[in-house]
């Protein structure tokens, strides 16, 4: 007689047989696609409560603050250093990639507008965010994960104390609160390593890197940047989170969390970044028909 | 069993505290409990026993509405759970204290802070009394000073489980669930926890609802032992529950699995592990 459960199942042993349940006949294909596809829409479903219940928790009973400032330090001041040398990093890499093209064709002035747009409005916030989904996203995701298969969450239940409000809203507002910040001192450090090559190694003039750059780079172009890392802040925080939530026993399952935190983080990001760059376009262009940084 | 076995004439004590009616918990493809119902008496310490995998953490987890049930109801103090409000939830498990088997310490936080954290979270009282609340709680279980400001990782299992009975105690609960209490621990050390379950429940008038499949535990504590037995080796028809009496009757009970429990004998679980060992060979 087939065997009604899971084998893996720890609720249950390898060798117990079901003796009054009818056994289940072998899925076909059909069914298997079936329930992989109600698989992925229960997934998506549970994904799109966990967050509602986070910003039902956010506005009904907020967090303390002793129970956020952790999370700020931890998600915050400790992303600092690697944040710091990837802007830095981006800036250079920038400066190195583009130099040749534009100074054949003596447009190497220009590369400050370049440069700084790019860093401000793309890479800075991108690339921060995508260093925080794997820095803060899986540490979150294997925390909770953790959590979870020790029962300390439902430990937390059962000391009356709501999960979400305790230990997701305090991550989500923390993510949201500092990763605009850290994008800025991502574009910030871009900024001065893109320079410092430019002016110091390459040779470019000074005077008219910065002012082209001044010319190019608007307070709207740093806002887009900032306006799309609270987003995705917001997405590390509920992928993290969401995941570690549902990890599965074992050291596998939180494994598991970890890698898809990350994963699914840098999808949504990339997603988020695509879906705001074309809205901001068209509303952009539609106020200001044409403008470019090289005219 | 309706609610309205609290409103009937009788004394109080012979109305439940704790009642699980007809519970039904299914997860996806397997169900766990089938129609199974458990009735805790005000001041009575029950013991759930049973072997892995035939529901007893669940029905802790039940008990203190971490888990729903698919079917069924469970009540307490005469109150169905499934029709409380997340608030009026929250605040019903403070009446609960609940051991966790691997005792569950928020590992970020100090043991201080650990055995704090429900009386911080719900501000019952202020900083000066947490602390006496604290000391002595930890006291109470038996572990010595100083050992406040360690993590749960530099302590021994012993000492985290009575860690976890400090935190479950300091909310002053009516219900002390236990959730394999004396697993992975030393024959003395089990004696200890099995000891303080027993001060527990003399000292603070709790009722106790203790899951294990150490029959130690079940003589020393049990004023009536309830043991289920795994859903897939039941006949059909046949009731989840094999045995619900004294502790005393187990040795004694005429049915064969029962007594086989009790007396740590594999039975056909052995001819079936043969089987298979020869199926392999």
């Amino acid at each position: 007689m087939a065997v009604v459960s899971t084998p893996t199942d720890s609720l249950n042993s390898s060798w117990d047989v079901p003796r009054f349940l009818p056994p289940e006949p072998p899925q076909s294909p059909v069914q298997r696609v079936g329930e992989y596809v109600f698989d992925r829409v229960v997934s998506a479903g549970a994904m799109a409560q966990f967050t509602l219940q986070t910003f039902g928790w956010l506005l009904r009973k907020p967090p303390r603050w002793s129970v956020i400032v952790p999370s700020m330090y931890a998600i915050g001041v400790s992303s600092v250093p690697v944040v710091a040398l990837t802007g830095t990093f981006i800036g250079m890499v920038l400066a190195i990639q583009t130099f040749n093209q534009f100074e054949a064709m003596q447009m190497e002035t220009k590369l400050g507008a370049v440069i700084n747009l790019s860093l401000v409005k793309e890479l800075g916030p991108v690339l921060a965010a995508t260093m925080l989904a794997g820095r803060v996203g899986s540490s979150m995701a294997a925390e909770l994960g953790t959590m979870r298969v020790t029962e300390q969450i439902d430990a937390l239940v059962a000391l009356g104390t709501n999960p979400m409000r305790y230990l997701v809203v305090p991550r989500f507002l923390a993510c949201v609160l500092l990763i605009p910040l850290l994008t800025l001192m991502a574009d910030f450090m871009g900024v001065i390593g893109g320079a410092a090559i430019c002016t110091q190694l390459l040779g470019v003039d000074s005077f008219h890197y910065w002012t082209h750059s001044r010319n190019a780079v608007g307070l709207l172009d740093l806002f887009l940047g900032i306006f799309k890392s609270v987003f995705f802040g917001a997405a590390i925080a509920l992928t993290g989170c969401q995941r570690g939530f549902h990890a599965t026993a074992g050291a596998e399952g939180v494994g598991k969390s970890a890698t898809e935190s990350f994963v699914f983080s840098f999808i949504a990001i990339l997603l988020i970044d695509f879906v705001i760059g074309w809205c901001w376009n068209i509303i952009y262009f539609s106020i200001w028909p044409v403008e470019s940084a090289f005219l | 069993m309706t609610p309205d076995l609290w409103n009937e004439p009788g004394t109080d004590e012979r109305k439940p505290i704790v009642a699980m009616e007809r519970v039904t918990m299914r997860f996806r493809h397997q169900t766990v409990l089938h129609d199974v119902t458990i009735r805790v008496q005000p001041g009575e310490t029950l013991c759930i026993i049973g072997e892995s995998g035939c529901g007893k953490t669940v029905t802790l987890k039940l008990i203190i509405s971490l888990l729903r049930p698919t079917a069924g109801h469970v009540y307490y103090g005469g109150r169905d759970l499934s029709t409380l409000t997340e608030p009026e939830l929250n605040q019903t498990r403070l009446d609960f204290g609940f051991v966790f088997q691997m005792a569950a310490l928020f590992d970020s936080m100090s043991i201080y802070d650990n055995v704090a954290f429900g009386l911080r979270e719900h501000r019952l009282c202020d900083e000066a009394n947490i602390a006496r609340v604290v000391a002595d709680r930890l006291q109470e279980v038996g572990l010595p000073p100083g050992l406040e400001h360690k993590k749960p990782a530099e302590l021994s299992g012993g000492q985290r489980k009575r860690v976890g009975l400090a935190r479950a105690l300091a909310l002053g609960p009516k219900v002390m669930l236990y959730d394999e209490p004396t697993t992975g621990l030393d024959p003395i050390m089990s004696d200890v926890i099995n000891e303080l379950i027993l001060q527990t429940q003399h000292s603070m008038k709790t009722t106790g609802v203790v899951v294990t499949h150490d029959m130690k535990t079940v003589q020393k504590v049990a004023d009536r032992v309830v043991m289920l037995y795994p859903l897939s080796r039941l006949e059909a028809g046949e009731s989840q529950i094999l045995y619900d009496g004294p502790p005393e009757g187990l040795e004694d009970d005429p049915d064969p699995r029962v007594r086989q429990f009790v007396r740590g004998e594999a039975g056909e679980r052995l001819r079936e592990l043969n089987s298979g060992w020869s199926e392999v060979s």
